[in-house]
């Protein structure tokens, strides 16, 4: 099966949710890679679409980069509502 | 239990002070429960022990389809053959969950199956002893795939994110296995001839001892034992979840209005577990070193069916092929 690409799998679950990532299936096309995902993932109405994407055309940060990459963000608490503290009287906002 | 006696490489634990800084920072993630995933740096040993426990894992997935394929044509109604073989997909489902997880170790599919047909990896002994009559997909679904799930169910918790992930959707599956199988006992013995129960307490009989081995010998002070509790690839010794599946089956054991063919089986008030007699250890190791009633069968059939299958995946490399072609001449 080595010969075989290896896809991703993401699945929908319900209609206006996000495709969430499942798992991967080796085939040797897409539309194989389509049909293992759909045996092997929504066996029991788990899904109501599929995507599948070869593995190596993914671009994947390195979790143990995780400071570098995300550090900008972590000290700009202003992007945040509850940095915003309004008197009680404004109501909810 | 799917995976017995995983080899670790450890000849004692190495202290906090003893790692190297990267060992050091990876068990101290480990021990704050934060998981390791496939990109993370992890000691070699670590990684290897996975890539032994996972495949031996999927392997016990992939040759538990067996001894239920052998039922497939005989199953007594439409009904019993559907759940069946639904049962059955799903266990190649499991197989190939934990393949994946594997993978994104570095290990190889195609080697590590190899190495099964090769007898150099193992799977679960349970595999390795026959179902002689119909009643045994009645009690290999209940005891089987339920000391299975009393061990998947801790796995959820393992250290490796894709392991652990792949464990929380099998266990989600299990749970119609144990009960497809505990209710073909209950009908047989609710509704049954008196061949038809005794054929229960026959499959039980024969099940019984082979389904406690799955858990594996005794948590000695085994350096395997020792570093996997460490790392957190296992969250619980052999003998704990022994009991804990026992604790849980003698009540519906007693239900059916059948017996364990263990005389030292009985409810410890003081302890609050079951006591229990001696498991033969000698037959466990037996089986594992390839001297099961059914091995050279189960490894026979698992060969031909790659071999035999190979000109079907030949065929489907070269239909992309050509389907790739002509999308490009297009």
């Amino acid at each position: 099966m080595s010969e075989w690409r290896l896809y991703e799998v993401f699945v929908r679950s319900k209609h206006g949710l996000n495709h969430k990532h499942v798992g991967s299936v080796h085939a040797s096309d897409a539309e194989m890679a389509m049909e293992n995902a759909r045996d092997l993932y929504t066996r029991r109405n788990e899904g109501v679409s599929i995507w599948v994407v070869p593995s190596d055309t993914i671009t994947a940060s390195a979790s143990d980069e995780k400071e570098v990459l995300f550090d900008p963000s972590e000290d700009k608490i202003y992007r945040h509502a509850s940095f915003y503290e309004l008197p009680d009287e404004v109501g909810h906002m | 239990m799917y995976a017995q006696l995983v080899e670790t490489g450890a000849k004692r634990l190495k202290t906090l002070e003893e790692m190297s800084p990267e060992e050091r920072e990876f068990q101290e993630k480990i021990d704050a429960e934060t998981k390791i995933e496939p990109k993370n740096w992890m000691p070699e040993g670590y990684r290897k022990t996975l890539v032994r426990q996972i495949s031996q894992h999927a392997h016990s997935e992939v040759v538990g389809m067996l001894p239920e394929g052998n039922w497939v044509t005989r199953a007594p109604t439409l009904k019993r053959k559907l759940q069946l073989m639904a049962k059955i997909q799903d266990e190649a489902g499991h197989g190939l969950y934990l393949y994946s997880a594997m993978e994104t170790l570095g290990a190889d599919r195609d080697e590590e199956i190899e190495k099964l047909h090769q007898g150099k990896a193992k799977y679960s002994s349970i595999f390795n002893y026959p179902t002689l009559n119909w009643a045994d997909m009645g009690a290999v679904g209940w005891l089987v795939d339920g000391a299975a799930i009393v061990n998947q169910v801790v796995l959820q918790r393992t250290s490796y994110g894709p392991y652990s992930r792949a464990m929380v959707r099998i266990c989600k599956e299990e749970s119609f296995h144990q009960r497809q199988g505990y209710q073909i006992l209950l009908d047989m013995m609710r509704e049954g001839t008196d061949e038809q129960k005794a054929m229960v307490q026959d499959a039980i009989n024969r099940l019984w001892w082979p389904a406690l081995m799955m858990f594996g010998p005794h948590d000695d002070e085994s350096p395997n034992s020792q570093q996997s509790m460490a790392w957190k690839i296992k969250r619980k010794s052999n003998d704990e979840l022994r009991q804990m599946f026992i604790d849980q089956t003698v009540p519906q054991l007693e239900f059916l209005g059948c017996t364990a063919p263990d005389p030292d089986l009985k409810w410890n008030e003081e302890t609050g577990h079951y006591d229990f007699g001696d498991i033969n250890w000698q037959e466990f190791y037996d089986v594992l070193k390839g001297n099961g009633p059914c091995n050279r069968e189960r490894i026979k059939t698992r060969k031909n069916a790659i071999d035999e299958g190979a000109w079907v995946r030949e065929a489907a490399v070269a239909y992309a092929k050509k389907q790739k072609q002509r999308a490009q001449a297009a």
